[in-house]
Formats: C-alpha cells, structure tokens, sequence
C-alpha cells in the first residue's frame, strides 16, 4: 500500500509542480493522470501494485466530492435573483451536453464500422 | 447538561467530529441508494450533502470548522483524479479503436454544454459576470475555477454552478441515456464525464467498469477542449 501511494501521490506532485511551475491550464492532479498512464505505458507492472489502492478509492469516487457539495449550500445567495435561470441554464444544458455526446459517439462509431467486442 | 457542551466544545474544536460526519452521512446516502434499488434519482452525493448542511445549520457550525475536517476526504479527489489512469490504461487499446467516436462526441457534447449554457441563461437576462461564470461548468472544477478568472467569472459562482451540474448529470444521465435507447457503455460513459465531470464520471463507475473508464477519459479531455473554446463561445454571447 505504501508503495501505491507513493506512486499515485508523486505522479500528482510532480503534476502540480509542472502546472505551477510551467502556468499550464490543466490542473496538477490532471497532469498527474497523464503522467501515471506513461508510467504504465512503460512500466506495467506498476499497475498491479496500484491497483488495489486505486480500486478503493475509485470505489467510492462519489465520497470525495460531499465537503465540496456542503461548501455549495452556503452560496446560493450568490445566484441573487437569478436562480431560476442559471437552474434551467445548467439542468437545460447538462441533458442537451450528455444527449449530444453519447448521439455524436453512435453516429460515427456506425458511419466508420466502429464496433465495441 | 454543562458536561454535553463541554464535550461538545472539545470535540467541535478537532478536525474527528466532521470527518466522522462527513464518513456516517455519506454511508446513509449510500444506504439509501442502495436500498432504493440504486435509482440514480436517490443520488449519495445529494443526501449526504443535505444530511450534513442539515447538521451545520442546527449546531451553528461554521463551514471552515466543518472543512477543517472535511478536508481528508476532499483532499483525496486530486489522488482519485491520478487513479483514473488505471481502468484508461485498461482500456486503451478499446480508446485507440474508438478514436473518431470519441473526438466526435468530445466536440459536439463540449460545445452544446458551453453553447447551450449560455443561450439559456442569456435568454433569460442573465449577462457579465455571471454569464461568464457559467460557460466552463461542465469541467472539473479546478480548471473552471481557472478558466472562469481568465474570462472574467467569479470563481465562487463557478464551484457553485460545477458541483450543480455534476449532480443534475449523475441524476439524469441513465434515465436519459435509455430514452435515447443507447446501449453503447463507451458512449453512456464518455459523453456523461464530459457533461458532468467527476461527480459524473462516479456515477458512471456504479453503472458500469467501461462506462466508468471512458467518462475519465471525457472528463479529462474535456478539461483541456473548455479551456481552449470557452473563451471564444462566450464572446458570441456578451
């Protein structure tokens, strides 16, 4: 476990420092996951001593963003008086986004031949 | 009675009581879901979220003192964020083959989400500042946040507008995905990661190991398009 750690926490600091350092306009931890795929790429057995630890946490992916949401809760006064419309904007925009997506996928996964085995 | 707040004084002063909360209010949520035949309408996220905002208002807690606990967990996300490596190494080879799906719904679901955002909330007399704040709300939120003081947003408003939309993809996305009848889970997963982000990408991940991997992948992607389109789509709008 200490050794997944260190592993998924160097990629992430690495990510960070590069970010920072470089003013890129992807986040550290983003990097991070770029950095631990080349990782895997070349070493692929890192991937077994990742695994288990990555398997927990992904497991309960949706945990980590409650202290984010409850942060949320306090600032809907900023909406003012425009609550409804930013509601509609973004459920309105968020179903039309995921339609569109997976609609886009389908239709040119079927144009090119393009099927999942 | 003097002994309760006297605990309670002690308690409230470390990071335990609200780390444990955050833990028990989660595992109700999940509970729930669970229970409920995991309808993703009785979305985890949502009910601890509401369990724990409950809590701080009747104890008067402030959310810093509440963080000053919470933020084990939420520290956790930037971690969580480099494991998404593994189930997209898992599956690039599938990625490689998928390639022109992929950058097609990459395209198209990046922009409806900045286009569609921004002609709903113009529309409705929504304009400046707050306008701004909405167009990169469908990506991560540190790279909103980014995107958002670089196009004169309030990074406030961002988080805000960010979280509410990776719950509204992670409570419509199956319902909505089966009207449309695609069954395709590179598809499912991938256009929900790029609408909705992490909290989108973690309900992928209860539906389905690929479609889990490829809303990694979207939201990731996602990340680096919004960065580069936002600022353009937005000036259509001002």
């Amino acid at each position: 476990m200490i050794h997944a750690l260190l592993a998924i926490l160097a990629c992430q600091l690495i990510g960070e420092a590069a970010s920072h350092a470089l003013a890129l306009p992807l986040p550290g931890p983003v990097l991070g996951m770029i950095l631990m795929i080349l990782a895997l790429q070349f070493l692929p057995r890192v991937a077994e001593v990742v695994r288990p630890v990555a398997q927990g946490i992904l497991g309960h992916l949706s945990l980590l963003f409650v202290p984010a949401g409850v942060g949320v809760v306090g600032h809907f006064a900023a909406f003012g008086g425009q609550g409804l419309a930013l509601g509609l904007a973004i459920v309105g925009s968020t179903v039309a986004a995921i339609a569109v997506g997976a609609l886009s996928f389908v239709a040119v996964a079927k144009l090119t031949g393009n099927r999942d085995e | 009675m003097s002994d309760f707040v006297e605990i309670w004084s002690y308690l409230s002063r470390g990071p335990l009581l609200w780390l444990t909360a955050t833990l028990a209010a989660y595992a109700i949520g999940d509970a729930c879901f669970r229970a409920a035949g995991r309808r993703p309408y009785v979305n985890p996220v949502l009910i601890a979220v509401a369990i724990l905002a409950l809590l701080l208002q009747a104890s008067g807690t402030a959310y810093s003192t509440y963080f000053e606990g919470a933020q084990f967990v939420h520290f956790l996300l930037g971690p969580a964020t480099v494991c998404l490596a593994l189930p997209l190494w898992d599956n690039l080879p599938r990625v490689r083959k998928a390639a022109l799906p992929l950058l097609a719904a990459l395209l198209a679901g990046s922009a409806t989400a900045i286009v569609s955002a921004l002609a709903i909330a113009r529309a409705m007399g929504v304009t400046g500042e707050t306008l701004a704040s909405l167009a990169p709300k469908s990506t991560t939120a540190p790279v909103a946040i980014g995107i958002s003081q670089a196009i004169g947003g309030s990074p406030t408003l961002t988080a805000v507008m960010v979280i509410l939309t990776g719950i509204t993809g992670a409570v419509v996305a199956t319902p909505l995905l089966n009207t449309l009848r695609i069954t395709d889970w590179r598809a499912r997963g991938f256009a929900t990661g790029v609408a909705a982000h992490g909290i989108g990408t973690a309900r992928a991940f209860q539906v389905h190991p690929t479609a889990g991997a490829f809303a990694g992948l979207g939201m990731g992607l996602n990340a680096v398009l919004t960065a580069l389109i936002a600022p353009i789509l937005l000036r259509l709008f001002l």
